[in-house]
């Protein structure tokens, strides 16, 4: 009982840790001072600002369609590079292994620079689909890493045993493999989403002056003071995405709960 | 019978060709090539474009070096203390027994879907001579902490900023391991720490590694903490390859310091790697 | 099935992307400046007065700008760079030179700043000034023991841990050059390396190395004295009225930034039409207003209502004041040395 108290308890101070500057951020999207550090009472209008800020909802928007579309693509490519590794041999396997490696181990500004470089060599021009590509490139390998070790965990002869019954690769993928791997899938996929939505570097040397996503609007801004604005969308995003993962995590409960009593 | 096993292998080989070429294509114009614009920018000189190494050697320059060890130092701190608040964590985890792993994976990725400038910044709010915990401390009558500033800020920095990376590697492997293992442990006379040490522990290398290289490497290149928390009081190797590029316009001396660097991290990964022969490679999560 | 549906999806969000906004007549302007550096109704009016798109877009720091315009790959129209990189834009052949019959208005620039400009653009031929300010010193009148004059307080023993110095190498090295009496854009590499030694003995008082924190750190009360841009001074005052600025005695920077149009312009006519409203006396009294960086149009200030503002010495410092600044040049490989002077000072270990 006191060790499930002292568990818990740990937990609950992690958490606090790791949420407390958000819990600041959200301090700060009431205060009536456009500064950090100055107190100037309560006030809902950054709130109100926000609604009529372009310049901020458009960014919005860009950033949550670059960060999941190319979270998407990289979960797609990465899954069938994944398949495509995992059935390699040793030698070629080890090499496509250490290419993989590459852009994780590269510090941003070098991955920003060095597609610039190529985008520039092979006079593609820069925009929302420059920036797609670099950031799918720069996360897919995050989505590689994670679908790999559970492909190690699903064995072979359960697909080889859907090909022998008559099953179309295509269709023994999708009902056999997916499935197993899916779990990989998707954390691959909210990896690559988390990263792409909070990348600044990559985004800014492959951008051209129509593309703005939150991040290049609030670096630009910290040299003049951020707008209080960007917490109350800050505060915004945070509650919803909150709401919403207690929500579904309730109904799931609930719905284990319904499938247990029937099943009794 | 030889016959039809022939045409299916041949039929392998080329559906084993064309599931692997989009990726091998995809790697070539998207790593390879801008890879190797960095080793030529990294390998010639700046004016000439003739080869040099002079671009490598630049990391042995007694500023650099100095900056190098820091470096190293405060991100090696970084990532252990990371691994001792991570690893008793997921154990705790494990023991709920939730039924959703992604929920717990969310609820700890979640923090991150809130720009990275913003949360540093706010933990100038927290920490500083008049910030929220020096207030509470304040209010009981405590004294002063001076953090703000200092190197514990900066690695308070990034165990804050790269925790969640520690985090759900190892809790995926542990909330893998199946009780019946620990249970036929304990069966055969094995205490707690036996169990953890001889069972548990082995059975999460793998996360473990996961965690080690993906909180390591953003920890060694990143600036930006150092800039805010640290108060600029201490330069780091990611801020003088930054500086290279931006201030210095010496595109070759960046490339050249951050393929030493690349280099470097490639031989602390296959160090570590030795210790976890079972996964072939990096397996992240 | 499931995937061809999300790639359709793709390709709909990516168009939709393309193709959305109102037409205009005259084309577009690209317009790249520092965020937060502008009164945003102006660019709406811009649009409306002259039916052209504006595109907006802006960066942190010239040299997070620099490398986009010199390798040319986004055509940007019109840029707001500071001196010293106009100066070296102006050096590499990377701007194209205005053509004045299409900016009329540059008759309320006062001609002493264009003068000033001279400095780092010869005869005006490339940058119309836009903004302009000085660097110095803001301190908290509570915490020191008399009015600060000179760089000396940032330098002194008695303010140990009270100081924030710019975390800025040009402007850093610059301060400790001025102290010395010598000039800002020095070549000598022994008067760099006595700036050297200058800062690494002031290390041990300075709290912290910032650059946008200053403000913050100053309304918040961190710190006795923080070195910060004039533009700054006005608003951080009416936060928190403990706070004073101060140009030292030994003199400082000036800066400017302004105007240019890089070469690789596609509508040069209109970045020249986005000048010339930017010179207008009204849209820079509204663009001084809203974001307080002293404005070079004369006109403008003429316009100022507020009288404190219109004769602040903070955003209008007297010709004596301005007669002891610099402002910064381009100093081409001798940059690589102020560069590594100032990290030999913050790798130090005292």
């Amino acid at each position: 009982m006191v060790k499930r108290l002292i568990q818990k308890g740990y937990i609950g101070l992690v958490i606090v840790f790791l949420y407390a500057p958000i819990l600041v951020l959200m301090v700060l999207s009431f205060n009536a001072s456009k500064y950090r550090s100055k107190w100037g009472g309560f006030t809902l209008k950054w709130y109100r600002e926000l609604l009529e800020n372009e310049k901020i909802l458009n960014a919005l928007w860009t950033t949550l369609l670059l960060a999941f579309f190319s979270a998407l693509l990289a979960t797609m490519l990465g899954t069938l590079a994944a398949i495509a590794m995992n059935r390699m041999k040793k030698l070629p396997k080890a090499i496509m292994m250490s290419i993989t490696n590459i852009p994780i181990l590269n510090s941003e500004i070098v991955i920003g620079i060095s597609l610039m470089l190529l985008y520039f060599a092979i006079s593609f021009s820069l925009g929302f689909a420059s920036v797609l590509l670099a950031l799918t490139a720069a996360h897919m390998p995050y989505v590689i890493l994670n679908v790999l070790p559970k492909l190690r965990q699903t064995s072979r002869s359960t697909y080889e045993a859907a090909l022998d019954l008559g099953a179309s690769p295509v269709s023994a993928f999708f009902k056999i493999v997916l499935p197993d791997i899916f779990p990989g899938v998707m954390s691959g996929f909210m990896l690559a989403f988390t990263l792409a939505l909070d990348d600044f570097v990559i985004t800014h040397f492959t951008k051209n002056a129509k593309v703005n996503t939150l991040s290049t609007v609030i670096y630009s801004e910290t040299r003049r003071g951020i707008e209080p604005e960007i917490y109350a969308l800050s505060t915004v995003m945070f509650t919803v995405v909150l709401v919403l993962l207690i929500v579904v995590n309730r109904m799931k409960a609930g719905a284990a709960k319904k499938a247990a009593l029937q099943q009794k | 019978m030889s016959k039809r096993e022939g045409s299916l292998a041949k039929q392998n080989r080329v559906r084993q060709l064309l599931l692997s070429s989009p990726y091998v294509l995809w790697s070539i114009g998207f790593i390879i090539l801008p890879l190797l614009m960095i080793v030529y920018y990294g390998l010639t000189s700046r004016d000439g474009g003739g080869f040099t190494m002079d671009n490598l050697k630049l990391i042995w320059e007694p500023t650099h070096r100095t900056t190098l060890f820091l470096s190293i130092k405060l991100s090696v701190i970084s990532t252990i203390i990371c691994l001792l608040i991570a690893y008793p964590l997921a154990l705790a985890l494990r023991a709920l027994r939730l039924k959703s792993n992604g929920f717990v994976i969310l609820l700890f990725m979640l923090p991150m879907w809130m720009n990275f400038l913003l949360r540093t910044i706010a933990w100038q709010n927290i920490l500083e001579k008049n910030g929220v915990i020096n207030m509470l401390l304040g209010a009981v009558g405590l004294p002063k902490l001076n953090i703000i500033n200092t190197p514990t800020a900066i690695v308070l920095g990034m165990v804050y900023d790269f925790l969640p990376f520690m985090i759900i590697p190892i809790y995926n492997v542990l909330s893998k391991i199946s009780d019946d293992v620990i249970q036929a442990a304990s069966d055969l006379g094995a205490n707690y720490f036996q169990i953890l040490i001889r069972v548990i522990l082995p059975l999460s290398k793998p996360g473990i590694v996961s965690g080690l290289t993906m909180v390591f490497v953003p920890s060694l290149t990143t600036f930006v903490i150092s800039d805010i928390l640290g108060g600029g009081n201490i330069l780091l190797i990611g801020k003088v390859i930054e500086q290279k590029f931006k201030m210095a316009n010496d595109w070759n001396a960046g490339c050249g310091l951050s393929l030493v660097l690349m280099v470097f991290i490639f031989i602390c990964m296959a160090i570590v790697q030795k210790y976890d022969k079972d996964s072939e490679g990096t397996g992240v999560w | 099935m499931k995937k061809g549906l999300l790639a359709g999806a793709l390709f709909c969000a990516v168009m939709m992307f393309a193709g959305c906004g109102k037409e205009y007549a005259n084309g577009e302007v690209v317009v790249y400046n520092w965020g937060e550096y502008i009164n945003e109704d102006v660019i709406e009016m811009f649009e409306e007065e002259y039916d052209i798109k504006v595109v907006y877009d802006t960066f942190t720091e010239n040299e997070d700008m620099y490398p986009l315009i010199s390798i040319g790959e986004v055509n940007y129209d019109v840029v707001c760079p500071s001196d010293y990189m106009i100066n070296r834009m102006i050096q590499e052949d990377l701007l194209a030179e205005l053509n004045y019959d299409n900016i009329p208005n540059i008759k309320n620039i006062d001609p002493a700043y264009l003068k000033s400009a001279e400095e780092f653009d010869p005869g005006n031929k490339y940058s119309v000034p836009y903004c302009w300010g000085t660097v110095g010193i803001l301190y908290n009148k509570t915490m020191v023991e008399e009015p600060v004059t000179s760089w000396s307080a940032i330098f002194d023993e008695k303010y140990a841990k009270e100081i924030l110095m710019i975390d800025s190498v040009r402007d850093g090295m610059g301060i400790a050059l001025k102290y010395l009496g010598y000039s800002m854009n020095t070549l000598e590499e022994a008067q760099l390396e006595e700036a050297k030694q200058l800062l690494i003995a002031q290390r041990p008082f300075v709290q912290g190395y910032f650059v946008d924190e200053v403000r913050n750190k100053m309304i918040g009360g961190e710190a006795a004295l923080g070195v910060i841009y004039s533009g700054e001074a006005i608003y951080t005052q009416r936060e928190n009225e403990d706070l004073v600025y101060v140009v030292p005695d030994e003199g400082s920077n000036v800066w400017i930034d302004g105007w240019v149009i890089p070469k690789n312009a596609d509508n040069k006519e209109n970045a020249e039409k986005w000048i010339n409203f930017m010179c207008r006396e009204d849209i820079a009294l509204m663009n001084f207003e809203e974001i307080t960086y002293s404005t070079p149009n004369s006109a403008a200030r003429e316009l100022i209502e507020d009288a404190d503002i219109k004769n602040s010495t903070v955003a209008f410092p007297d010709e004596a004041t301005l007669e002891r600044c610099e402002t910064f040049k381009y100093l081409g490989e001798t940059e690589e040395v102020y560069l590594k002077k100032w990290n030999e000072m913050k790798a130090t270990q005292n």
